[in-house]
């Protein structure tokens, strides 16, 4: 479903992908791991197609699709969905208006047929529910004065509405209580299926108790330095990462 | 594409009401002296007084100078390059009936989707239409007069409502009051007069619809509202012009008075052509409009503003009365080469009177857009109260946004709020919508929109509508 072949992405003029591999197959679940400043987010930006970054070598391929190809919008009515790590406000657009604005887009690209009003307050109500969100929030403002959780919660919301084949989460975990965490986890979990494919950005091996990856990577200094199973995990939260650096003397 | 370039091509879309009518016209010569003021006053057969009225006007405007504290630019204004008088010329013998309008002027209405047959229209919207220096016809009248409400052009009012118009007339914008008021004192060729009897809630929406035509003609257009003590009115006023090379002038005034207890809710789309992408053309906007709050009455302006190539208007409201309410909601879009300096004056003299502002300024391109208030609390206003909130948008980096907000308290308890914002749309949230399937374009129109809705929710439902469209055409742009 998502092929990287040796990718090289530059921010600002300086690389920070530095010949990246990695595949993943419809059903799986990958978490990508990594110390700060190891170009975790660089990723998620490079495929989701964020401005100010730039493909300088190899490629990223969505069921065949260069992503290169594709504005933003498009890779999302293709059926990939980012979950941001700092979701930013809208003022003034209600959560509704923008899910409608949303819903309508991406069904429309889909070729499915497009929701009512009824219809798509009654899935957005839902949803609401089981990320444990009051249905009010659907009237606020997009992120307008909501908490860091709420925040986080909205954004599993939207995934959960468009239903992605593709979804990447960059740090969807930081910031959030235990409580809040468990309802991000359900809700992601929910989403689990041999068509789709979950790739999880995370510092911490916290969140891996609740969403159980497939495969855990660590990435550092633009490459993939190590795969493994979901125990790689375990080890990296005792060990940390200095000795898949090299860098352990320095960091202990 | 970067975001920027998205911008870019957004702001510059076409203006859609810039078509020129084939219509044949009287129009007068450039050229403005004290015969210019006698022909347009016997044009219209107007009584002594108002002749030396437009005269006394016309001696106080030659000894006044050019306005130069806004921030705006212009070459300077040649007002003998302006002809101050123009009407179709089927409108000469007058017409008894829509009936009997030049088919080309309805279909001029129809297209700029304003038709004028009573059949065709929104059902409780009156319209009066206003092509160049003439009212061309006035819907629904006589059910209006059913309920005891007069509406009509304000030259047929100094007619049939002599003492109402000579009682009102300039009893708000005096006739020296300002440089371009003075101006329209003395040319001012036809408007809207309303009288709103004690205690009726008038039984639909008064609307007015503006349109200049002919080349090198200025429109002075003047309005007279008065609400009568107890009654409600809730009036529209909608604006354009064809795409011309030159520049047009436009310097209309507009008078509020609301009697005690009376409620006025004026709303203004402004989208007069605002010149081409160099900043060719467009439309000078110096518009003087004020209103007086007697006890317990409520004046509220409404403005959406998107066209001309500079806009200069403060809609006013004086709280001459105790408990008397005054409101303005601003929406100001500039884009290109436009210059906007718009705002308010709320001036409170009555005690337990209440202000509040809220103004939103969006500017795109490399324009230029500027807020402009004054809170003035008088010694003897007790308990006066004001809230302003002034909020800029900028899309791009090239436009600017001031605010110049007054306040000038004299009585200790007041109380004066000021908030005022600037924010980009930014790549931030463009990029969220995008991520979520949203077009760039359709992402700005919901983001301007949003930032707007404070004072969309304040106009009427079919205006609301409209000028949600109009910013999403502006925007096409830019917004939505």
């Amino acid at each position: 479903m998502l092929d990287i072949r040796n990718l090289r992405a530059t921010v600002a003029g300086e690389e920070i992908l530095k010949g990246l591999n990695l595949s993943v197959k419809p059903g799986e679940v990958h978490a990508i791991m990594g110390p700060n400043g190891s170009g975790k987010s660089t990723l998620t930006n490079v495929l989701s197609g964020r401005d100010g970054y730039a493909i300088t070598g190899g490629e990223a391929l969505f069921e065949g699709r260069d992503l290169a190809e594709l504005e933003p919008e498009e890779r999302a009515h293709a059926g990939l969905f980012l979950a941001f790590q700092y979701p930013v406000e809208i003022p003034g657009v209600s959560n509704l208006e923008f899910l409608k604005a949303s819903l309508e887009a991406t069904r429309k690209a889909q070729g499915k047929e497009p929701w009512d009003a009824v219809t798509l307050l009654r899935h957005a109500r839902e949803t609401c529910k089981q990320v444990d969100l009051d249905p009010q929030f659907l009237k606020r403002g997009v992120n307008e004065g909501f908490s860091g959780g709420e925040k986080k919660r909205n954004e599993i919301m939207q995934m959960l509405l468009l239903q992605p084949k593709l979804a990447l989460l960059d740090e969807t975990d930081s910031g959030l209580d235990i409580d809040a965490l468990q309802v991000v986890a359900r809700g992601v979990n929910s989403l689990r299926s041999p068509e789709r494919a979950i790739v999880l950005v995370t510092h911490y091996q916290r969140l891996l108790d609740y969403i159980v990856p497939d495969y855990v990577h660590v990435l550092a200094n633009g490459r993939i330095l190590k795969s493994g199973g979901k125990e790689l995990a375990l080890e990296l939260e005792q060990r940390g990462y200095g000795w898949l650096t090299g860098e352990e003397e320095a960091s202990a | 594409m970067s975001s920027q370039a998205e911008l870019d091509k957004l702001i510059r879309s076409d203006y859609e009401a810039g078509f020129v009518s084939a219509i044949e016209s009287d129009t007068l010569p450039p050229g403005l002296n004290e015969d210019v003021v006698r022909f347009i006053s016997q044009k219209k057969g107007e009584p002594e007084w108002l002749l030396e009225w437009r005269l006394e006007a016309y001696r106080k405007w030659q000894a006044m100078r050019l306005p130069a504290w806004a921030h705006i630019k212009h070459p300077p204004l040649d007002f003998n390059e302006v002809s101050y008088y123009s009407a179709p010329k089927s409108m000469a013998d007058g017409p008894k009936s829509l009936d009997e309008v030049d088919p080309e002027l309805l279909r001029t209405y129809e297209k700029l989707g304003i038709p004028l047959h009573e059949q065709e229209m929104l059902a409780g919207v009156a319209v009066d239409a206003v092509f160049d220096s003439v009212s061309v016809g006035t819907t629904f009248r006589a059910k209006l007069l059913e309920a005891g409400v007069i509406f009509c052009p304000i030259s047929e009012a100094v007619h049939e409502y002599p003492e109402l118009v000579k009682k009102y007339l300039g009893s708000v914008v005096p006739q020296g009051d300002n440089f371009y008021a003075a101006l329209n004192s003395a040319v001012f060729s036809d408007g809207s007069f309303v009288y709103i009897p004690k205690g009726v809630r008038c039984p639909m929406e008064l609307s007015t619809y503006f349109r200049i035509n002919e080349a090198k003609t200025g429109q002075f257009e003047r309005t007279l509202i008065v609400a009568d003590e107890g009654s409600y009115v809730s009036y529209l006023e909608g604006c354009t012009a064809p795409v011309r090379d030159e520049n047009q002038l436009h310097a209309a005034v507009v008078e509020l008075v609301a009697l005690p207890g009376a409620q006025i809710k004026y709303s203004t789309v402004q989208n007069w052509y605002p010149g081409d992408a160099e900043g060719k053309g467009g439309i000078y906007n110096f518009v003087t409009k004020r209103g007086v709050c007697h006890d317990n009455a409520k004046i509220s302006w409404t403005q959406v503003e998107t066209g001309s190539a500079i806009t200069w208007k403060y809609p006013s409201v004086v709280l001459r009365g105790d408990n008397a309410v005054g409101e303005f909601y601003s929406v100001a879009l500039t884009r290109n080469k436009q210059q906007a300096d718009t705002g308010t004056k709320m001036i409170h003299l009555g005690k337990n009177t209440r202000s509040t502002i809220i103004s939103k300024g969006i500017s795109a391109g490399g324009s230029s857009n500027a807020y402009r208030g004054l809170v003035r609390i008088s010694p003897r206003a007790e308990n006066a109260r004001n809230f302003t909130q002034c909020d800029s948008l900028l899309l791009g980096d090239q436009c600017g946004a001031h605010t110049f907000p007054y306040i000038e308290s004299r009585n200790p308890s007041a109380m004066v709020e000021h908030e005022a914002t600037t924010s980009k749309v930014s790549d931030d949230q463009l990029f969220l919508c995008r991520s979520r399937g949203i077009d760039p374009e359709k992402a700005v129109s919901m983001i301007v929109n949003g930032f707007c809705k404070e004072v969309f929710k304040e106009l009427p439902m079919e205006f609301a509508v409209e000028a949600g469209k109009l910013l999403e055409v502006s925007l096409e742009g830019a917004v939505g």
